[in-house]
């Protein structure tokens, strides 16, 4: 139960409606995107101005209350999980696109404000907010800086890193702080970088400055199948081996092939083993020269069927199986586990095959799509949470695939983040000195570990006790110590 | 750990024991920018030499004391380049100084900073330890992004071991097209091209003339290019080197100091004397000392505006080289620093004096 003083204290801040504390109410928020994992917070606040922040977490952070910070809660990596000591603070009513400026191609917005309703309002200067997330439609900016999200276009236009200007921020100790700012570098360090991605760990957002970007003229995709998942692998290194940043480089495998096309028709061929979606867009003529180049690349590579969008219709039909593909597993399976690993794209073939393998091994499907031109792999492993075991069976399989990350020289999280999901893994990708400095780095912002405890880094004890240790150039640390 | 190193960490370590600053050093070819060097000589240069690089994959992996000269060299054989078109300052430069560094050439509005193309760091820091960040994949979100971090560090966190960094093909084409304006019709056109998707790549305006470079796909370019009007300059590669390199007869006229201000691309000009150097479709000013006073005014009109301004060269930095902080960010560099480098050692007072 919430302290009664803190309660109180609470309560001079917040109108009744936005401190909410009974159990139904709270349930809402048990979770993220991510409903593997549940949690009941203490009390749930709504603030509605970055007062009402600075004041909730000064006094949060003199009664040592964590604080776990919210934006649509559609995270994949349990990043917004409540923790069952603290409080959940929502971010959901600073939902205000505070100005647009299209001479310095940007705009200030509060966290809470939808991805795509940033694309939507620049629209109206022709200029649109680049990184898109799958869940774009709901997810929040003050998100997508913690997670520093990424989406389809990310391999031409960045991540949100790279389309970020300005954050504003509240730390845990009521201070506020902007990294950043309006020109396009700044001095001292990049603290800018360090707070995108940084999960919630570090300061609450309550500001954030976007880069907008000019919307190309056009733009058309091709969609080309192959008999082989290896020769739409050599595609993609071909595509971007002729010097070709393609605005979005998608492949999806033949089950996920299967699932998608009963169920949205976007013409994808049923008996390919891969299709690969290749997007061009710029100027007409500039489309056209890349669509010609592109086609004569994956005809060499030996696709069986290539088609090239004549409409903007039928370039939406074509990336409507991609878009999607996780309504599609949620409809060929009672339950499905979203993974996120990045791999160099040389080894997008064994690594396939290899999950391929483990799939029988655990007898699980797993879908393949993914962001291709930058090896970000989503497996989809398809389960049945009534079905006794299967989902620690996921669990499992799941770390199998993040570990098979790691040793091909990739990374455990392309865009989704560590939260609680990935926080083992985070074990084997770093050394214990690595994650040391990550706790330090957490220290100099909130020395007491009251921001989204228990996230994106683990603790040395958890990594030592999971048995999971990081092998260093084929070496344990303390070698001579004994093991069993 | 490869023998060329074996004995850096013992010396890092013997250092911060006795509390000895230690100044790392690469090519020194950018020895002048920052607060005063301070410390023994880390010479890093030895360490060179390109570790991988896969044009298919889009990253090159090298050590910090590779000449920075070798690793465009290869990326133009693999057609790529770095985007960000890095500044050498001299035939020394290195990989590990430049991505220390932080800066970006004409490039970096239309292409982005050396930051935004770091995607993992091999970093030697005040303890002595190897620690190894990022990695050499394109999206990498676990753990803090310690990697960009390192970048403009000015060394101040410890010595870059290695480095991988995205790399992008080298335009189809290029073309340099030269305008006669004003500065108010210079930034009026900026701003115009602002919200169209042109294929711009540098821009620079001096002394009544805007020089602008497009690059891309030739057909973008024709369009672009009708729109922008102007003639082309032939000697556009000499051109943008010198711009970059800060051989254009502007940055000659630097004795009394050169003052860089990073700012909101709209800013309106300040109250000063003579012509500033336009670069970044108006986002980076230059401007010479002589015209500058002490720079105080210059600090406050650049805060105004967005941004900031550097003491960039100039043999009195009383007034320091680099915009102050506000307390709060200040108190958070400190205990970053102390993150990495508890003793203090590595390029004391370089980025500022409080450490």
């Amino acid at each position: 139960m919430l302290d009664p003083t803190l309660f109180a204290a609470l309560g001079e801040i917040l109108a009744p409606s936005a401190l909410i504390t009974t159990p139904e109410d709270t349930r809402p928020y048990e979770c993220d995107g991510l409903t593997l994992f549940r949690e009941q917070p203490l009390a749930v606040l709504l603030p509605d101005n970055e007062e009402q922040v600075v004041a909730i977490l000064r006094l949060c952070h003199a009664a040592r209350v964590p604080v776990v910070a919210r934006g649509a809660g559609t995270g994949l990596s349990g990043g917004a999980t409540p923790d069952k000591h603290g409080i959940l603070l929502s971010l959901a009513k600073f939902n205000r696109i505070l100005g647009i400026d299209p001479l310095s191609r940007s705009a200030v917005v509060q966290p809470g404000v939808r991805n795509l309703a940033i694309s939507e309002a620049a629209a109206l200067h022709g200029m649109f907010y680049a990184p898109d997330p799958s869940s774009q439609i709901a997810c929040t900016i003050g998100g997508n800086v913690a997670e520093n999200a990424g989406g389809v276009h990310c391999l031409k236009y960045g991540l949100t890193l790279h389309n970020v200007r300005r954050v504003r921020a509240v730390t845990i100790n009521g201070d506020v702080v902007e990294f950043g700012g309006e020109a396009l570098d700044h001095p001292g360090y990049d603290l800018l970088a360090l707070i995108t991605g940084s999960e919630g760990l570090l300061a609450v957002i309550t500001e954030v400055t976007v880069k907008l970007t000019p919307k190309p003229q056009s733009a058309r995709c091709v969609l080309a199948a192959f008999d082989d998942i290896s020769k739409a692998g050599d595609a993609v290194a071909a595509i971007i081996g002729e010097g070709i940043i393609p605005a979005g480089l998608e492949m999806m495998d033949k089950l996920t092939i299967s699932a998608v096309e009963p169920f949205v028709h976007a013409g994808y061929p049923l008996d390919a083993e891969a299709i690969l979606l290749c997007e061009s867009d710029g100027t007409t003529a500039e489309v056209a020269e890349e669509v010609d180049t592109v086609r004569s690349l994956l005809e060499r590579c030996g696709a069986t069927l290539i088609e090239i969008s004549q409409s903007e219709m039928q370039r939406l039909k074509f990336w409507s199986g991609r878009k999607a593909a996780f309504p599609a597993a949620g409809r060929v399976s009672p339950d499905y586990y979203c993974m996120d690993g990045t791999i160099p794209r040389r080894s997008l073939a064994p690594v396939l095959k290899r999950i391929g393998e483990l799939s029988k091994e655990y007898g699980l499907r797993c879908m393949n799509v993914f962001h291709a031109g930058d090896g970000n792999l989503h497996p989809l492993i398809l389960f049945d949470a009534n079905c006794a075991g299967d989902a620690e069976k996921t669990i499992a399989f799941g770390g199998k695939i993040l570990e098979l990350c790691i040793e091909a020289g990739g990374t455990i999280t392309g865009e989704h983040g560590v939260g609680i999901e990935k926080i083992n893994e985070m074990c084997v990708q770093f050394a214990p000195l690595e994650l040391e400095r990550f706790h330090a780095i957490k220290r100099a912002f909130d020395p007491e570990g009251l921001l989204n405890p228990g996230k994106a880094v683990p603790t040395l004890h958890r990594c030592a006790e999971m048995g999971r240790m990081h092998v260093h150039r084929g070496q344990l640390p303390h070698p001579e110590l004994p093991r069993f | 750990m490869n023998d060329l190193i074996a004995a850096w960490p013992e010396r890092i370590r013997a250092a911060a024991a006795m509390q000895t600053p230690l100044r790392i050093v690469g090519g020194g070819s950018k020895d002048f920018y920052g607060q005063e060097l301070c410390g023994e000589r880390f010479e890093a240069a030895s360490y060179r030499g390109i570790v991988d690089y896969d044009p298919t994959e889009l990253v090159i992996t090298a050590r910090c004391g590779t000449p920075l000269a070798e690793v465009e060299r290869t990326l133009s054989e693999g057609r790529q380049m770095l985007a960000f078109e890095p500044p050498h300052f001299g035939p020394h430069a290195t990989f590990g100084g430049c991505i220390a560094a932080g800066l970006s050439g004409p490039r970096r509005p239309y292409a982005g900073a050396v930051r935004d193309v770091v995607l993992g760091v091999l970093l030697l820091d005040g303890r002595g330890d190897e620690l190894s960040f990022g990695g050499r994949v394109m999206k990498n979100v676990a753990g803090f992004d310690i990697s960009r971090l390192v970048a403009g560090s000015l060394g101040t966190l410890g010595v870059l071991l290695e480095a991988s960094i995205k790399c992008l093909p080298l335009p189809k084409a290029e073309l340099t097209l030269v305008l006669e304006l004003n500065e108010t019709e210079a930034m009026r056109r900026f701003e115009e091209w602002s919200g169209l998707p042109l294929p711009l790549s540098a821009s620079c305006w001096h002394a009544n003339r805007l020089i602008v470079r497009l690059s891309g796909a030739s057909s973008a370019i024709d369009e672009a290019k009708r729109r922008i009007g102007g003639e082309e300059l032939h000697d556009a590669k000499t051109f943008w080197t010198g711009v970059r390199e800060q051989q254009h007869p502007f940055f000659r006229q630097n004795a009394a100091g050169l003052w860089r201000c990073s700012v909101r691309p709209t800013a309106p000009s300040p109250d000063v004397d003579g012509d500033p150097l336009i670069e970044w479709s108006g986002a980076l000013r230059w401007f010479n000392g002589a015209c500058a006073g002490n720079g105080s005014g210059l600090r406050d009109w650049a805060q105004r505006h967005g941004g900031h301004a550097t003491l960039f060269r100039g043999s009195d930095k009383t007034l320091g080289a680099f915009q102050a902080l506000p307390p709060a960010i200040a108190a958070l560099h400190q205990r970053i620093k102390a993150t990495f480098d508890p003793a203090g050692i590595f390029n004391r007072h370089r980025m500022y004096p409080q450490f």
